[in-house]
């Protein structure tokens, strides 16, 4: 089991023939992703030769799903055209779409996800690195060979934490890992991930990785103390960071008294939730707890 | 971005909303003449990206021309939190009859814009919100409708402000989604004894990732304080100056902004952020080092990688090559880790450089480069 993506997943890239999208299908397919199609109008009808499988370009979303049964979606296509992909891929009908693109505009990202909403369609992302379930399916840039499958469950706001997790607990392993981005707006949240891993079986432990800016972890805090009966070990980055400024993710800023990384960890530890200082102690803290239920 | 005050007063007019008459400079004579054409008696306004102007001393009434040329030299100049006054804007005096509050914010939590608007203006909504919360209405914006007349009468209505504010509030909602904004506040929006409404002061924060299809913002003044921030923006580094000594060059927001955290745990102070991403090839490795080298507060450098997508012989391949164009004046502590750890660290043995040491674990190489920076 896992959450979101499984190895039943069939997956269309949207962007798949531009740089990005070539070089992280690829990926994906190495990593064992049921890599469907692609989509681009300008070439549809050719296929590309990966060294695993010639994968087709469809014209659009919906002649993709009707020739393979897609249920996922991987945007790859740049800021100005990921609004559009989004909301054909919603109108196609696709069940999950991973919007991989740094950079769209807010207004953007708030009209394609209440469209998805209307849909049906969940969104991860934007600006995030996708998620994996290690030994089954990958759906964006992470790095698949750093872990291994497992029994955590790990969600964050942040793509190089997350590796850097994955890979200090590479011994235990992941059912899935969802980068669910750092802009201010995004598709899923924390408390989404929580609920999914709280009702996967194979789950026994999650993994909260948090930044500065808004207040997703301290509603996460409240969601955790009232529905997650498995344990969860946090990390939260941004200490240091000055009021007022951005720190490199759109979302992460800390705005007057609001946003801080202390406030949301203060509202973990109150839960119950152990905080690590560091991402190596944090990984501590998790094999720790596993040590002591075993 | 942020804008400043005289800068959301344009967009505001731009947009048909009432704004006081004014004028900005950075010159005390001009703002005598300026408060000539403006009739004499003027508001002096400091325009600062910080609230607490007024209590700062940053909003003065002038008189006439010859005490406005008087206060705009004492304004310019001041410090206000921070941040030095480089231009004040010079307002005719409004005759107000009442006050009220009107923002357009992101609301994160529900992923859409929330009006907040309130019948007492002119003080900070946080205290207003704080204290009498039932003042404050909150009413969220459907992305698909926007704000449409009916709409502004509903808020008009939640907030208990004159039907008269329900043009203002489309047009306010014009300036959020046309302009690519984030945040549209104004405070306050009041209305005159002659019966018109008028925004008095505002805050604009545009998207930047709208910048693509924004054409009209080159011309806004983007300058950085810092002059080392200014050289990192030309080079496309996403960079932040901070006030430590131990130089921070990271791959991934969150990992670098977790390196500082870790670098302040063992007792140092880290003096910038500093991102250069996913691919982080040798040229932007050797950009990142001049910028942060070239900082005169750093006495020692973190290097923290962690190899992904890009494997660690291939990172270090890009230290290598940057040691080759910049010349390393402080020791340097390099935490490789992740995808072909092992060989990426021995090409940073077999390159040998006597001011570069390499710490396996992250927590391990913050503590090194704090005491190499800490060291007398």
């Amino acid at each position: 089991m896992a959450v979101y993506l499984t190895k039943e997943s069939k997956v269309l890239v949207q962007g798949m023939t531009g740089g990005e999208g070539m070089k992280h299908t690829r990926r994906m397919l190495a990593a064992g992703t049921d890599v469907v199609g692609g989509v681009n109008p300008r070439k549809a009808g050719r296929t590309v030769d990966f060294d695993e499988r010639a994968v087709p370009v469809f014209g659009s979303v919906r002649e993709g799903i009707d020739a393979t049964g897609a249920d996922v979606s991987v945007v790859f296509v740049p800021p100005a055209f990921a609004r559009a992909a989004v909301v054909e891929a919603a109108d196609a009908g696709i069940e999950l779409a991973v919007v991989i693109t740094e950079g769209i505009p807010v207004h953007d990202s708030v009209a394609f996800l209440a469209h998805a909403r209307s849909r049906g369609t969940r969104v991860i992302g934007p600006n995030c690195p996708g998620l994996i379930t290690p030994g089954q399916s990958n759906a964006g840039i992470i790095p698949a060979d750093i872990t291994k499958p497992g029994r955590i469950g790990l969600v964050s706001k942040s793509g190089t934490l997350t590796y850097q997790l994955m890979y200090e607990l590479r011994d235990v392993g992941f059912t899935t890992c969802v980068g669910i981005g750092g802009d201010p707006v995004v598709g899923t949240s924390h408390i989404d991930c929580l609920a999914a891993f709280q009702d996967d079986p194979d789950t026994e432990m999650i993994v909260l990785i948090g930044e500065i800016g808004g207040d997703a972890e301290e509603r996460a805090a409240d969601y955790i103390r009232q529905h997650v009966r498995k344990p969860v070990v946090g990390y939260i980055a941004g200490f240091t960071a000055p009021e007022g400024r951005t720190m490199g993710h759109a979302g992460a800023i800390v705005s007057g008294s609001s946003g801080t990384a202390q406030a949301k960890r203060e509202a973990l530890e109150a839960v119950g939730v152990r905080v690590g200082r560091t991402p190596t102690e944090t990984a501590g803290l998790v094999l720790e707890l596993l040590e002591t239920r075993h | 971005m942020d804008l400043f005050e005289h800068q959301a007063r344009e967009l505001f007019e731009e947009h048909g909303i009432l704004v006081p008459r004014a004028e900005v400079t950075d010159s005390p004579k001009q703002a005598r003449e300026i408060a000539r054409r403006l009739g004499g008696r003027v508001v002096v306004k400091a325009q600062v990206k910080t609230g607490g102007r007024g209590k700062a001393g940053g909003v003065k009434l002038a008189a006439d021309p010859a005490a406005a040329e008087i206060t705009a030299r004492q304004i310019l100049g001041m410090d206000i939190r921070g941040h030095t006054v480089g231009k004040v804007m010079l307002a005719e005096p409004i005759d107000i009859e009442s006050e009220f509050y009107v923002s357009y914010v992101l609301d994160r939590a529900t992923g859409q814009f929330l009006t907040i608007a309130s019948a007492e203006g002119g003080m900070e909504i946080e205290e207003v919100a704080a204290t009498r919360p039932e003042a404050v209405a909150r009413v969220p914006v459907d992305p698909a409708q926007g704000v449409t007349s009916a709409k502004a009468a509903e808020i008009a209505e939640a907030a208990g402000l004159p039907a008269q504010t329900v043009d203002v509030l489309v047009r306010l909602w014009t300036v959020l989604t046309r302009e690519d904004a984030l945040l549209v506040e104004v405070n306050p929006l009041v209305r005159t004894r002659q019966g018109r409404i008028l925004a008095l002061d505002g805050k604009v924060t545009l998207d930047d990732n709208a910048r693509f299809r924004q054409t009209r913002w080159g011309d806004r003044d983007t300058a950085h304080d810092d002059p080392l921030e200014a050289a990192a923006a030309a080079k496309g580094l996403n960079y932040v100056k901070l006030d430590g000594e131990v130089g921070i060059i990271g791959n991934g927001a969150g990992l670098v902004m977790s390196t500082l955290d870790v670098v302040a745990g063992c007792g140092a102070r880290p003096a910038n952020f500093l991102d250069i991403g996913g691919g982080a090839s040798a040229r932007i490795m050797a950009d990142g080092l001049s910028v942060v080298l070239s900082d005169p507060a750093v006495k020692s450098v973190f290097v923290n990688v962690f190899g992904g997508i890009t494997a660690c012989d291939a990172v270090a391949d890009g230290i290598v090559q940057a040691l080759d164009t910049v010349r390393l004046t402080k020791p340097l502590v390099v935490r490789l880790d992740g995808n072909n750890a092992a060989r990426g660290r021995a090409v940073l043995d077999d390159r040998a450089h006597p001011l570069v040491e390499q710490v396996t674990t992250m927590d391990g190489a913050a503590r090194r480069a704090a005491e190499l920076a800490t060291a007398r």
